[in-house]
């Protein structure tokens, strides 16, 4: 028996049934589920509008449902921007501790310079950078987002956000996969499965990068602190900072959908196709649960993988560094090389080099080029605070706020990180969309920053 | 399936906690007797069934969509070791989407001995349709009504009696967080796996004309692959004009699958449960 037989008998019994079978059979399906259902339960209560729904009517009203939204985003932000400052500092100052305490232990011994120099100003370096910057707001944002997610707020954002989604061609579950996106692209890119139509989820890949995943929070979170809030009143810094990173977040969503506007009139043309989404009863988070999925699931995921190519890094900048050529080292001449491209964007060349040497885990550039910055300047010992930083960056290397907001408008739009481009891969088989994620996104970064940055030398801003 | 089976106590004492013991054994799976898949509406508490009975910690999720792909765990229950598949939580089986179809793999071609449909019997009737849909497909069918305290705060009654009589499978009134009834489903999982209690699956058939064909057409699947697991529903899905089965069976891709899924895919496992953890 050949499968085109069988095929074509199933098409000719198929046309000698009367129209509307299917409609028979789906209709039989749920006249017997309710049928078996009315047996089977009894209802006593006549509450109707129980909890879970007088909160509906609330967080998805069309007046206060945006509100509340922004609201929340807001307070998981404020609270990871207050909280990670505090303890930032008190972590770099440990880890530098024990890297000053390290490097006079290995001269105590007699090592060679350039094994100490290698170990504790590369490697060692490389590392405390990225734990000092990047474990604090994960520790405190982690927990939050997770605990959001288990109450089951997030199908009311996707409510809330549908018809915005629905008018730039997407599909409305995209807001979900959006939302993973803050925790990681990759793990945004993955949940993408969960839209049916290939044109729409192939929208949803691409466009995930344009929200800040919990590696690039970090660096958002200390220039935003460092710079935008730093010319304020000491009582008001937590709140500007954390309002200029909502504000990046909110440029990131409306790339999101531009981006989707324009992809689904262009190279996936289509409309947005209609599904139903359950808003689920609310569940009592469990506190234990959450904790344990992200701390270790994904606090400790995150960092262990950025240490994995903050070591190399660390290590590569050093060499750089101490490969003398003339009264200069290979680092500066590589950043001074790139640096009319750097300033053209508003940034400058060690910026350039930092994002190279970084490709393999891009929310790693700050600690790197902070170590650039060290390496190839004047060599101070680890900075521990904000003004530290600052100093480090205005005085010793000529930043302006225009190099603060380009940096934070470059780590949002930039190409995605090696594992979520590996992701992309593996999601849509095809080399192509793996490659045009990266256009498109590094294209727009690149296109923006120039545009802010001929924008205010046009203004006389800097 | 081994044969040195230990002669089990009677039937009353079987689900009895003092006499069965059930061991969590996280994703130690390379070594099972039998399969069982976990099927369910997102939202029915599926993953947390599954960490309750594997011990390990896929991460639960209130929404659709945060098992996106098969994750597998193992567990031993009355010195039988089972392996655990935890589906993608799906409202039908019958959409093409990707999740979907991960599911309704699965559950035709995997050959599970066991499938457990989780329900929320907060609202059993939107679920049933799943259950309906999977009663097609395999007739070794358990239903766990989950979530049986929260029906009971919303002033809920199930009547499981009635809702098993009616289905045609065992229907076993549980609560995944609390623990409760995990060890009599299992026994009615254990039951229907060794054929203690026959099920006859409620068949929804829709209209004479209609059953006459895809009576016409079974045969000659079966002709065709032989040792395929339900050629009745592949019929039902040609007979709809399903292109993803059409396509299946066209580039033969039909007995790939039956082969691929039958394979006891141990290496996979590893993968798997890592990649759900996302």
């Amino acid at each position: 028996m050949e499968a085109n037989e069988i095929l074509a008998k199933a098409e000719s019994l198929r046309n000698n049934l009367s129209t509307g079978f299917r409609d028979e059979i789906v209709k039989s399906l749920y006249t017997e589920a309710e049928n078996i259902a009315k047996r089977a339960v009894k209802t006593s209560s006549d509450k109707k509008y129980d909890f879970d729904q007088r909160m509906d009517r609330l967080v998805t009203s069309p007046y206060a449902g945006l509100p509340i939204m922004l609201g929340l985003l807001g307070l998981i932000i404020w609270l990871t921007v207050s909280g990670a400052n505090v303890v930032s500092g008190w972590i770099a100052v440990v880890l530098f501790g024990i890297g000053d305490y390290g490097r006079a232990l290995f001269d105590q011994i007699g090592l060679p310079w350039w094994i100490t120099g290698f170990v504790w100003d590369g490697v060692y370096l490389g590392l405390a950078w990225v734990v000092s910057v990047m474990l604090p707001p994960m520790m405190i944002f982690f927990p939050a987002f997770t605990f959001l997610e288990d109450l089951g707020y997030l199908p009311r954002v996707a409510f809330n956000l549908d018809w915005m989604f629905k008018k730039t061609g997407a599909h409305g579950k995209q807001s979900l996969t959006m939302a993973m996106g803050f925790g990681c692209n990759a793990a945004g890119v993955i949940a993408t499965r969960v839209i049916d139509s290939p044109r729409e989820r192939l929208i949803a890949i691409l466009t995930n990068n344009f929200v800040p995943c919990n590696g690039r929070f970090p660096t958002l979170i200390m220039l935003a602190t460092v710079f935008v809030a730093a010319s304020f009143p000491p009582a008001l810094t937590s709140f500007i900072a954390a309002g200029t990173v909502v504000g990046v977040v909110l440029i990131g969503v409306g790339f999101t959908f531009l981006a989707s506007w324009i992809l689904s009139r262009t190279v996936l043309k289509g409309e947005a196709s209609a599904f139903t989404l359950e808003l689920p009863p609310y569940r009592r988070p469990n506190v234990s649960r959450i904790l344990y999925t992200s701390i270790i699931d994904r606090t400790i995921f995150v960092l262990w993988r950025a240490m994995q190519t903050a070591a190399p890094a660390g290590a590569i900048i050093w060499i750089l560094a101490n490969i003398s050529i003339g009264d200069s080292n290979l680092a500066r001449v590589i950043a001074d090389w790139l640096n009319p491209f750097g300033l053209l964007l508003g940034l400058d060349g060690v910026i350039i080099l930092a994002y190279i040497i970084a490709i393999p885990a891009n929310e790693i550039v700050v600690p790197t080029m902070m170590m650039v910055y060290m390496g190839v300047g004047m060599m101070i010992n680890g900075p521990t605070s904000n003004s530290d930083i600052f100093n480090l960056l205005v005085n010793g290397n000529g930043w302006t706020m225009l190099t603060a907001v380009n940096l934070m408008l470059f780590a949002l739009l930039h190409n995605p990180c090696a594992t979520t481009i590996m992701t992309i891969y593996r999601e849509t088989k095809s080399l192509k969309w793996a490659t045009l994620s990266v256009v498109m996104t590094l294209g727009t970064a690149i296109v923006v920053t120039f545009f802010t940055a001929s924008l205010a030398r046009f203004f006389g801003w800097v | 399936m081994s044969n040195t089976k230990i002669a089990l106590p009677t039937e009353h004492c079987e689900t009895c906690p003092a006499f069965t013991q059930l061991e969590q054994m996280g994703i130690k799976v390379g070594d099972f007797d039998r399969v069982i898949a976990l099927a369910g509406n997102p939202n029915t508490g599926k993953s947390t069934l599954f960490n309750t009975l594997t011990g390990l910690k896929q991460h639960t999720g209130n929404w659709p969509g945060k098992t996106v792909t098969r994750a597998e765990g193992g567990f031993e229950f009355n010195r039988m070791r089972y392996k655990l598949v935890d589906l993608p939580g799906t409202y039908s089986l019958l959409s093409a989407s990707q999740d979907e179809e991960v599911a309704r793999d699965f559950i035709l071609f995997g050959q599970p001995g066991c499938t457990i449909v989780v329900t929320d019997a907060t609202a059993l009737e939107r679920n049933l349709n799943l259950v309906l849909q999977v009663m097609e497909i395999t007739e070794n069918v358990v239903v766990a009504i989950n979530l049986m305290d929260e029906a009971k705060r919303k002033g809920i009654e199930v009547d499981a009696r009635s809702l098993s009589r009616d289905l045609g499978v065992p229907a076993i009134p549980i609560t995944a967080r609390a623990g409760e009834g995990i060890h009599t489903l299992l026994g009615a999982v254990a039951d229907v796996i060794e054929g203690k209690i026959i099920t006859k699956p409620l068949r929804v058939g829709g209209t004479p004309e209609f059953q006459k064909a895809v009576k016409e057409l079974v045969p000659m699947i079966e002709q065709m692959a032989p040792g395929i697991p339900n050629a009745r529903w592949l019929a039902i899905r040609l007979l709809d004009g399903d292109a993803r089965v059409q396509k299946a069976l066209s580039t033969g891709e039909l007995g790939d699958i039956v082969s691929r899924q039958q394979r006891a895919d141990v290496q996979f496992s590893g993968k798997m449960s890592v990649e759900g953890r996302q």
